[in-house]
């Protein structure tokens, strides 16, 4: 293979080198310094004489005495089964100390799309032992679905939480598909990987585990492979070893903050707010690489997390993940300053594959029609907020009292349900029929009236009778 | 798209550079927009520009590892489409390659450099012809049909600019490539026949649209209508509902085809429709889906370059359709994703920016498109029509921006997405302040004539209450509803049926997801009534707390889930009568 020693341009992570013979688009090259430290680097663009390059370390060090050597293929990641339990760099070599890897196969990490007519729509609920998630916003093998929190908030803890708790209620004991999780972590601080390894460590969780590590001061653009070399371990465990494969992906900010600086170094045209153009391209190839395929076992499901710059959802990596996942969990600042654990703010949140993986046969009956009606209620509760700051509960009807009453019970019981609470979803529930016992029967218009029936407490219709006749 | 049928190659030329989805070549004579074949894998490709010595080609597949000095080739043909029987029931990828093609040739992942005809070549399909001998025919006529599926008979055509007189008809069980007909100069037609997407194929004339199409959603039909032929856009938020819309529109609408093109959207959405369309019946015929159906696939993470074509696809295939005299619905999820594309594309060339890095022919480009729609009378005498709904996906929600206003300068349909309505789960969250439909007035007498002749009259008086609750609704929210005097108080109680009952409807339920005209307008109208009742017992002197404890209001939510609905709304209508009767 061909080194060359004529680096014409070193800027920001971009390098240009001068070449004699055609180089592949995407291949990777391999660049040695002078001290005889090797970085790696991928074709960003490839001309019949000059090739331009993004190094994964940086460039840092790199002067025009380096030599480059292109590789001749596109960046591959090694996999195996053994794979599970180690702890990799963000470049996927590993760090925990351990052996050697031995792979099975290497795979290029540019994964191709899956066919659409090869998929299998998802619809296999998974129980995360969350009210707020499974009782509003449920999360269905092979979907993704983000959470969108902002700086210093919870978001690492729920993520454990569900990483923790999930099950697939009616599986268990039949069924033989192991789980495993998939953890991604791009430009987090030594800190909060730390939480997750311990965390990992402390349930057991790290046997069945592979641990992708780029932290804060690991190079930006080793940020762009890093969640490829995840998903492609994960695409591989899924289709090729049957797991069902848990993701979990933070923090996208920091992902997409690498490709903007790359993007700023090309000096391309940029789009919104100085992220490229081509970001929702980009995400949509990390997105979209969740999902089942027919015929295959296993399911590849994510959980990205990314904090909102200003905790702004218009800001594009929020806007355009929305846009590009299947709904989304939003955690709330102003319920964590009041200490719900976990703060979710089931309002704006949205599981888009929840419709056909509830109800019968998959929860229960009621579910679709109970997570309607906390939404309704709850949202009307939530309005009258304002309103009684200004007027005073007193200024209100009876039923906007309810209303306000129910929206505060519902955070406090349903969604506060603590860090350690598991609740099966018959709990989140029942829980959820006690709340809405608080309301009159003919208030829950957007249950079925045989539901209602069924389901509705009997100790509140006996209160509600008796009030009536009162 | 076949190679067996393109041209002989008419020049090679080599790759100078790779970037991305654009490549550049040198040495090679093509034309702009003849499909090219780029590298030893032979990606599909299309030239975008031509300078010099250099060609800028944007390349429909993956160009990982491809490099400079590997072969160009043109085919000295435009991006084109197969058109014949076969199109429907069929999921394409943008450049109208079979997904089930591509999935038994190269497996669950998508990979490249593989070819399929966009028609099966080799089935044979019942010929009828309807001419015979002698007969003169020019281009657009009709020479005999084949039944494609169990809803639509395909109508073989002179294609456009040919004539002549017929020298000999085929019938019985022909591939598409053997001749149908042969005319007296030697012209052989078969059903086989190739468009350019990027031309808009002809008409004799265009009408203007009388008729709606039917969609069964009532905000829709009752409040802001789409005419066949007529043009709607979407634009909303992420999560807010366009993707359910347009599902929506495809399932229920009573075109005769349905063209959906899902352009860098999920690809769980395409799944969905692929799982779901063959199980429902198109509620005209009570046939699958499917059968009256195409679908067109790139979904978000397919190359970038198809996602700019593919709507050039998709409204090909539609207008093919119409040609033959057909009603054609086509939805276009998301024409953002394809605005982007050309953003993309547009920006690897270095092409001056215009608003936004959007290329300055966004808005003629977008124009062109919606143009293609349209009530026509087709070259073969008989009428047809495309009606297109496009999603449109603002960045931030924010309808100021490039995509939307251009679009909202070319359609005539509003329907306003709005992410409040859909935080507090009011679906469809259309907004009806926001919203619009320019086609009411045109269409009106069509309801009025087919439905009630109070039909506009009543949805006027809707209208009405919805614009005074708005306006109510900023007080409101400063005193609360109490605070109000009776009379409004009353207003607002009426236009929360009209929210709740009428406009909110749900797309998951058996029932709820369509809703017939008829019972369309008896619901508004059955609120109506309750509206007169009430101001009339207010008059009279009722307070207002008894008037909102009627019994028969509260059955209301009852009708949109009822199947049986007309003895249910008379019941109730009985019973609102007979309960303000006995309040004074
Ligand atoms: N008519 C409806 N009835 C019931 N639920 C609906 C309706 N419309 C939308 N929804 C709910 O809203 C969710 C989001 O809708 P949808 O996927 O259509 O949004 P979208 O506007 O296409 O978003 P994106 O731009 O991200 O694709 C759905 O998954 C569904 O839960
Ligand atoms: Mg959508």
């Amino acid at each position: 293979m061909k080194e060359y020693k004529t680096i014409q341009e070193i800027s920001g992570p971009l390098v240009f080198v001068e070449v004699d013979e055609p180089v592949g688009y995407d291949e990777i090259v391999e660049i040695k310094l002078e001290d005889g430290t090797t970085k790696r680097g991928q074709v960003l663009e490839s001309g019949e004489d000059i090739v331009s390059l993004q190094v994964f370390e940086g460039t840092d060090e790199l002067d025009r005495n380096s030599s480059v050597r292109f590789l001749g293929e596109t960046m591959k990641m090694p996999v195996t089964e053994d794979l599970l339990g180690r702890v990799l760099s963000g470049r996927g070599n590993p760090i925990d100390g351990g052996a050697d890897i031995v792979p099975d196969e290497r795979r290029d990490i540019v994964g191709a799309a899956i066919n659409p007519h090869a998929r299998e729509y998802p619809r296999e609920f998974i129980q995360t032992g969350v009210s707020a998630v499974d009782g509003m916003n449920t999360l269905i093998r092979g979907q993704k679905l983000p959470i969108f929190s902002g700086s210093g908030l919870p978001h690492n803890d729920l993520a454990l939480q569900i990483a923790r708790q999930a099950t697939v209620p009616e599986e268990e004991g039949d069924d033989d598909t192991e789980f495993a999780v998939i953890f991604g972590a791009m430009g987090i601080t030594r800190e909060e990987a730390d939480e997750f390894l311990e965390e990992f460590e402390r349930t057991g969780a790290l046997e069945r585990s592979v641990v992708f590590l780029n932290l804060a001061d690991d190079p930006a653009v080793e940020r762009i492979v890093t969640p490829r070399m995840a998903l492609t371990t994960a695409e591989y465990l899924a289709f090729e070893k049957g797991y069902h494969v848990l993701t979990i992906l933070t923090d996208i900010t920091n992902y997409c903050e690498a490709l903007r600086e790359i993007g700023a170094a090309r000096e391309e045209v940029p789009g919104r707010r100085g992220y490229p153009g081509y970001m929702y391209t980009d995400l949509a190839n990390l997105y979209e690489r969740a999902g089942r395929i027919e015929g295959e076992e296993g399911s590849v499901t994510q959980l990205p997390i990314l904090t909102m710059p200003g905790d702004d959802d218009t800001h594009p990596i929020p806007d355009l993940t929305g846009y590009i996942t299947e709904g989304q969990i939003y955690i709330d600042r102003r319920m964590d300053s009041e200490g719900y654990e976990p703060p979710v703010d089931v309002l704006p949140s949205l599981s888009r594959l929840m419709d056909d993986g509830i109800g019968e046969g998959f929860t229960r009956e009621d579910h679709e029609d109970v997570a309607n009606q906390l939404y309704a209620a709850y949202a009307e509760g939530n309005d009258l907020r304002d309103l009684v700051n200004i007027v005073g509960r007193e200024a209100l009807s009876e039923r906007d009292n309810r209303y306000l009453d129910f929206a505060d019970d519902f955070e406090e019981d349903f969604v506060n349900q603590g860090w350690n609470t598991n609740r099966s979803i018959e709990d989140t529930l029942d829980l959820a029929w006690d709340l809405l016992g608080t309301l009159p029967k003919q208030e829950l218009k957007r249950i079925d009236k045989d539901l209602v029936e069924k389901y509705y407490p009997e100790d509140a219709e006996a209160e509600e009778e008796a009030e009536a006749t009162a | 798209m076949s190679k067996a049928k393109e041209p002989e190659q008419t020049d090679t030329g080599r790759i100078s550079n790779v970037s991305g989805p654009v490549v550049q070549a040198k040495g090679l004579s093509a034309r702009m927009n003849d499909v090219v074949r780029v590298g030893e894998e032979e990606l599909m490709g299309e030239v975008i520009e031509i300078e010099g010595d250099v060609t800028t080609i944007q390349v429909y597949e993956e160009t990982s590892g491809i490099s400079p000095g590997e072969p160009v080739v043109t085919t000295g043909s435009p991006l084109s489409v197969e058109l014949g029987p076969g199109i429907l029931d069929s999921i394409y990828d943008g450049v109208q390659r079979p997904l089930d093609v591509l999935e038994d040739e190269m497996g669950d992942f998508l990979d490249r450099g593989v070819d399929a005809p966009g028609i099966d070549l080799e089935k044979e399909w019942e010929f009828t012809p309807e001419v015979e001998e002698g007969d003169e025919v020019s281009e657009g006529d009709v020479l005999g049909t084949v039944p494609e599926t169990v809803s639509i008979d395909h109508k073989v055509m002179v294609p456009p600019d040919e004539a002549g007189t017929v020298a000999d008809v085929n019938e019985g069980e022909l591939t598409v490539e053997d001749t149908v007909v042969e005319l007296e100069d030697g012209t052989e037609i078969s059903m086989l026949q190739e468009w350019p997407v990027r031309k808009a194929r002809p008409t004799a004339d265009k009408k203007r649209p009388k008729t709606p199409l039917i969609t069964g959603q009532r905000i829709l039909d009752t409040l802001f209508p789409i005419a066949k032929g007529g043009t709607a856009a979407i634009p909303g938020p992420f999560g807010s509902g366009k993707t359910v819309t347009q599902h929506q529109l495809a399932k229920w609408s009573d075109a005769d085809i349905v063209v959906y093109v899902g352009c860098g959207e999920r690809g769980n959405e395409m799944t969905e429709v692929i799982e779901d369309f063959p199980e429902l019946e198109d509620p005209k015929t009570g046939n699958p889906l499917m059968a009256r159906t195409s679908l067109i696939a790139n979904t978000s993470n397919m190359p970038v370059a198809a996602r700019e074509s593919c709507v050039y696809t998709g409204i090909t295939l539609a207008e093919y359709y119409r040609d033959m005299g057909y009603d054609v619905a086509l939805m276009a999820d998301s024409t953002s994703r394809w605005a982007e594309a050309m953003r993309e594309i547009s920006s690897r060339l270095e092409e001056m920016p215009g608003e936004e890095g959007y290329p300055a022919y966004l808005a003629a480009a977008l124009a062109e498109f919606y143009e293609r729609s349209g009530l026509v009378e087709t070259l073969g005498g008989d009428q047809g029509s495309i009606s297109v709904v496009g999603a449109v996906s603002p960045p931030g929600g924010d309808f100021s921006e490039p995509v939307t206003q251009n679009t909202l300068r070319i359609v005539k349909c509003f329907w306003a997405l709005d992410a409040d309505l859909a935080e507090r789960r009011h679906f469809p969250s259309i907004n009806w302040n926001d919203s619009y439909s320019l086609y009411r007035k045109q269409l009106d007498p069509y309801f009025e004539g087919e439905v009630s002749d109070e039909w506009a009259d009543t949805r006027q008086w809707a209208v009405g209450v919805l614009d005074e609750e708005s306006e109510l609704q900023e007080v409101v929210q400063l005193v609360g509803k109490d605070a109000l005097p009776e009379d409004q108080q009353l207003t607002l109680e009426v236009s929360r049926f009209i929210r709740e009952v009428f406009l909110q409807q749900n797309a998951f339920h058996d029932v709820d997801t369509y809703c017939e005209l008829d019972k369309q307008f008896r619901m508004l109208d059955l609120i109506q009534q309750y509206n007169d009742h009430a101001f009339e017992a207010l008059d009279a002197g009722v307070p207002v707390d008894e008037i909102e404890d009627v019994e028969a209001a509260q059955r209301f939510f009852d009708i949109p889930v009822e199947d049986d609905w007309e003895p249910l709304v008379d019941e109730i209508e009985d019973q609102l009568d007979s309960e303000f009767q006995e309040m004074y």
